[in-house]
């Protein structure tokens, strides 16, 4: 009984070190010079449409909505100590510093990244994949490169656009309806946000998501047993371990910024 | 360059996965110019031969030489090189969805070439004509037939003009017409083309009608081998049950079990 709960123990760190390994050598291999420069380039352009700009909708909806909530629970909790003139600044002190990077990366890994994982997937499962390797074209080029650079490029700008909407979405319900001073909302937010505190650290923690989720994505896509019920694990896989991924870096780099 | 018959010598090559033997120690030859069939039942393994051609599995000892050069101790480099004179029609097509019928042909040639859009345009249309579906270059991936697709894939996978193409199973789940439009492909294009046919099937009659020569695999070995005509007259139970697809022989019908009756009446539990 014991050797077999210690064989699987050995068994389940083995698999997990050679996943590991295959996952990094597939980044290594999507990174690596491939001297194909602007070849990728459509296909980089491509990538930032599917990625970028149509996960943009759930972006706009989520960081209005969620601005909003902010702007009233803040408000609740402000008025009653008679400091609802520093709503602007409670609104943009959470978007910018956590709920911007880590609600997009959330969003970002459900919608983006989950449809490249089975997108991957389903060209591993009708052999698109094999098809180009005998075509002697490095999937890691082709596939695997240009959606990573998309990944990457499209999650920070993404967290950009909805802490800026949170924030317009904080005014309206701040300002707008519930009747904070609109000089105090802007001038008191405007002095308590630091660039490098605030709005940088926002920056390396989304761009550090982005790496992580679009990592995770294309491996697990990669990695899937070419089956319907291959991809379907990988797709869930993808959600589950990148939103675990970014709620424990999330803490990590926290404690690492701001403590 | 190497321009002895064969242009692919396979010797003593052994593979296996996760523990169980594939192929033991078997040797072939696919001379230049004909069509050369391997058949065997479904499931011993005839893509992995085709895998193994392609340098996209490394044997576990043997040699595979193409066209001069050992596929399995080549750097990846010099791997592509040779991928380049090779072509494969995969069971399912793998057409790329994305992109339409003419792109698909065309993206092998933009990829592997210089040559002007004109030029491109030109030998993708003259690749669709062999194939008959020049009429279909703009169409969707999604809007083809099963057949359809496999000979727009076949269109694709002459379009560099290889030296060798394989066939993974292309006459699986086709209905008559497209399944006869397909034989005539292979052999014409062969033919006309001067290529190099491996055709991996287990559609007995399709594939003797076209092969120049065979190859039987069972049991993780080479069964049986010659031109059709030799086949047709082998004595061996083994190759007989296979040829005229009897359902019980030396591959039986049943899969191993315990006795029936005693699994039936005395079975405790």
């Amino acid at each position: 009984m014991l050797s077999k709960s210690v064989g699987g123990l050995g068994r389940h760190g083995l698999s997990f070190v050679a996943g590991a390994g295959r996952a990094g050598l597939l980044l290594f291999g999507a990174l690596k010079p491939a001297g194909r420069g602007l070849k990728l380039l459509p296909l980089l352009v491509k990538q930032l449409y599917v990625v970028g700009v149509q996960s943009l909708v759930i972006i706009l909806v989520s960081g209005l909505f969620i601005g909003m909530v902010l702007s009233l629970q803040g408000y609740t909790l402000l008025v009653d100590y008679g400091a609802e003139q520093s709503l602007g600044q409670m609104v943009a002190l959470s978007l910018l510093r956590e709920l911007g990077p880590v609600v997009s990366a959330l969003l970002f890994a459900g919608r983006a990244g989950s449809a490249l994982t089975a997108e991957i997937g389903l060209m591993k499962a009708t052999e698109q994949l094999s098809s180009l390797e005998m075509m002697a074209i490095d999937p890691l080029h082709q596939i695997v490169a240009p959606r990573f650079w998309a990944g990457v490029i499209s999650l920070p700008l993404l967290a950009t656009i909805f802490s800026a909407v949170g924030i317009l979405g904080g005014h309206l319900v701040g300002v707008e309806w519930l009747g904070v001073d609109t000089g105090a909302f802007w001038a008191i937010m405007q002095s308590s946000v630091q660039w490098s505190e605030d709005i940088v650290n926002g920056g390396i923690k989304s761009l550090v998501f982005a790496v992580v989720v679009t990592w995770i994505a294309l491996h697990k896509g990669y990695d899937a047993e070419p089956t319907s019920e291959g991809i379907s694990r990988a797709t869930t896989a993808t959600v589950v371990q990148s939103s675990l991924a970014i709620l424990g870096l999330d803490f990590v780099m926290t404690a690492l910024m701001f403590s | 360059m190497d321009q002895s018959n064969n242009i692919i010598e396979v010797s003593n090559l052994s593979f296996s996965r996760n523990d169980r033997v594939i192929y033991d120690n078997i040797s072939l030859t696919v001379p230049r110019g004909k069509v050369t069939a391997i058949m065997g039942p479904s499931g011993i393994g005839k893509t992995t031969l085709l895998r193994l051609f392609g340098g996209q599995l490394r044997p576990d000892s043997g040699n595979i030489i193409f066209d001069g050069q050992d596929i399995p101790t080549l750097s990846r480099k010099a791997l592509y090189q040779a991928r380049r004179k090779m072509g494969v029609l995969f069971q399912s097509g793998a057409l790329f969805t994305e992109m339409s019928v003419f792109d698909n042909i065309a993206f092998p040639l933009r990829e592997h070439t210089k040559l002007s859009p004109s030029i491109i345009r030109k030998v993708v249309l003259m690749k669709l004509e062999a194939v008959g579906l020049r009429g279909a270059a703009n169409l969707s991936p999604t809007e083809l037939s099963g057949g359809m697709a496999r000979r727009v894939a076949l269109a694709r996978s002459i379009a560099l003009d290889p030296e060798l193409i394989m066939y993974d199973e292309p006459f699986a789940g086709q209905d008559p017409i497209s399944m006869g439009v397909i034989v005539r492909l292979i052999r014409d294009l062969n033919d006309a083309l001067n290529l190099t046919s491996v055709v991996v099937s287990h559609d007995v009659e399709e594939v003797l009608s076209i092969a120049d020569y065979v190859y039987i695999i069972a049991n993780k070995t080479i069964i049986a081998q010659g031109s059709p005509a030799h086949l047709r007259q082998e004595q061996s139970a083994q190759v007989r049950q296979f040829m005229a697809g009897e359902p019980d022989g030396p591959v039986p019908f049943h899969y191993p079990a315990a006795d029936y009756q005693e699994e039936l009446f005395n079975h405790v539990k």
